[in-house]
């Protein structure tokens, strides 16, 4: 089958590989319908998540239909077109059980810190991805939903993580009635935390990145304000001033370790990888947030350190509040908002390339080529 | 000073005021987790029954006492990469000694893979798999310049090197041993 193959920082191609098996009788084999790249695809892109192993096959955000299942699968059969949660949950350890499928701790070996992520680095469970033409998926009883009737796959592939990741950073916020939010980030997660902020009744929306066609975008998508901090002196000063110098209510990193924006972030953290990636939003987040603020975390960052002023953590008393989508606690509702038309996850999508075009598509996502948002690869064998 | 070397568990309700000010709706993780600790939960070491079959190499965090019931087969530590990786996981996700090597590995990894193609008679075309065309297509400023910034930085590495050329070498350990000096 064809697949996704990693080569090394910024070098990817697309190979035959073979085809995956059945490992463990909660087993399904999906033949994989659509896929996209993400921007936390971006830091195994780079190289910057440890123990990310050559011949690997990314890509956690795919929909397809069942091919096989394991002897104990029965919540789904051969035929069904399923939405996969980009987590890998058991929904029966002390976490699952919690609604925290994000954070499962039956399905990664290698760390503990983290739950399984498809085609997200052995550190992620060292699990192949979905950019191929199949995919095993484990646990099939646990994460997979069928798609629903009627509803199109572009639409049921954006909630294997940016609906529900964008709404859960809405929803760690905290929101109050009234509340100014700001975004930091305008990629696919930002925009869609920013359109759900509103979901939670806030009163302001204010989003902050540096590429203009970025920012246009989410001025219409997300109905909010949108900034260029290129254009600003200092993004902290900036939101102080348009919140009557008392700071946001909320603020939300959707940026992540690739964080532009303070050239000591970019070279300790990018650059010679001395910290688990650059935490420019993350530190603006922390001294934009107005004391006793929520700063909500989805933007992720690697193992290692970070240099943020967890001094004004406290001196301000912040609430941090941080984690990987709970993808399978959201989908009901969030499979709601989509039917109902509030959602409308398929307008993020700007590009469609063939699953041999993988490396033009990671580089142009990567890059910010062509105005892109989010791309879609089609494998072969998913024809229209 | 002397340490009280034995920890016993104490019944928390014996403890004056225990529970008086419980607060159960002040729970920050609401609602991303359903309340629950260790201590309440009877399932809390549950396991899925059946447990996938360790038939490959599996290296597991020594913050974990298993494998987990399931986990990913493909790309098992292999060659050098291999070795250090193996090497790190006898440190814990707590340490720098863990998570270091681990990065060198995948290094490491990324010159094995070029000597794999290479043995099986591919040579990786390094252009497409970077995504160039596409770049060329939409950026083409600035990736001429990145790629004369890089050939510029090659350049000058060769000067350099090849001007440290001319004057012959000879072993450090013959130094002044050479009759001519
Ligand atoms: N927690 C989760 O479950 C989860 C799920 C998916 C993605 N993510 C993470 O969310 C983040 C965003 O994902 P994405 O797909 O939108 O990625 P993306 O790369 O498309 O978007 C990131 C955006 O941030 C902008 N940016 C860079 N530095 C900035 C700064 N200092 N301030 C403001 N904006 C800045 C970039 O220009 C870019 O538009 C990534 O870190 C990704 O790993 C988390
Ligand atoms: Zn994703
Ligand atoms: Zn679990």
């Amino acid at each position: 089958m064809l697949a996704m193959d990693y080569r090394g920082p910024k070098r990817v191609r697309a190979v035959q590989k073979p085809m995956p098996e059945i490992k463990h009788p909660q087993d399904a084999i999906v033949k994989v319908l659509r896929t996209c790249i993400c921007g936390s695809d971006l830091h195994l892109y780079n190289g910057n998540v440890p123990d990310t192993r050559v011949g690997s096959t990314f890509g956690h955000e795919f929909v397809g239909e069942v091919v096989e299942v394991g002897a104990e699968v029965t919540k789904v059969k051969v035929g069904d077109r399923v939405i996969v949660p980009f987590n890998i949950a058991c929904g029966e350890c002390h976490f699952c059980r919690q609604g925290m499928f994000g954070n499962c701790h039956e399905s990664n070996t290698e760390a503990t810190a983290v739950g399984a992520i498809f085609g997200y680095s052995h550190t992620a469970g060292g699990f192949n991805g979905g950019q191929a033409e199949y995919c095993r998926v484990p646990y099939a009883n646990v994460g997979p939903v069928i798609v629903p009737e009627g509803m199109d796959l572009d639409d049921a592939v954006l909630l294997t993580d940016v609906v529900p990741t964008g709404y859960q950073a809405a929803e760690m916020a905290g929101i109050q009635t009234g509340d100014t939010v700001v975004v930091f980030g305008a990629g696919p997660i930002g925009i869609m935390a920013a359109r759900c902020a509103w979901l939670f009744g806030a009163g302001r929306v204010i989003i902050i990145d540096q590429e203009d066609y970025r920012l246009d975008f989410a001025r219409n998508y997300s109905y909010c304000e949108a900034y260029n901090f290129k254009e600003m002196d200092d993004p902290v000063v900036f939101i102080k001033k348009i919140t009557d110098w008392i700071g946001a209510d909320v603020v939300i990193d959707a940026v992540g370790a690739e964080a532009a924006g303070n050239t000591m972030q970019t070279i300790t953290g990018r650059k010679l990888l001395l910290q688990a990636g650059s935490a420019t939003a993350l530190h603006w987040a922390i001294n934009s947030v107005k004391k006793g603020g929520v700063v909500s975390i989805v933007g992720v960052y690697g193992p290692t350190d970070n240099l943020v002023p967890i001094g004004n953590v406290l001196n301000k008393g912040l609430t941090i509040r941080a984690n990987q989508a709970s993808v399978k606690r959201l989908l009901p509702r969030l499979i709601q908002h989509v039917q109902s038309g509030v959602l409308n996850p398929k307008g993020l999508i700007t590009h469609r390339l063939p699953l041999e075009e993988v490396a033009d598509g990671y580089r142009m996502f990567s890059a910010k080529l062509d105005n892109c948002i989010k791309t879609v690869l089609l494998p072969p064998t998913a024809s229209n | 000073m002397e340490t009280n070397v034995i920890n016993t568990p104490i019944d928390p309700k014996q403890i004056p005021g225990w529970g008086i000010d419980a607060d159960p709706k002040n729970d920050p993780t609401y609602p991303m987790r359903q309340r629950m600790n260790v201590g309440q939960d009877p399932d809390s070491k549950h396991r899925p029954q059946s447990l996938q079959p360790v038939d490959t190499e599996v290296l597991r965090s020594i913050e974990r006492p298993n494998v987990s019931a399931v986990f990913g087969t493909p790309e098992p530590p292999s060659g050098l990469s291999g070795m250090i990786r193996r090497a790190a996981f006898h440190y814990s996700e707590n340490r720098y000694r863990h998570w270091l090597p681990l990065v060198l590995a995948d290094r490491v990894n990324v010159v094995e893979g070029i000597i794999e193609d290479l043995a099986h008679g591919k040579l990786p075309n390094i252009w497409a798999e970077k995504g160039y065309d596409v770049e060329w297509k939409h950026n083409r400023t600035s990736l001429i310049l990145k790629l004369s910034a890089v050939a510029a930085v090659a350049a000058g590495a060769v000067v350099l090197l090849s001007s440290g050329d001319k004057e012959p070498k000879k072993p450090k350990h013959y130094r002044g041993a050479y009759p001519e000096e």
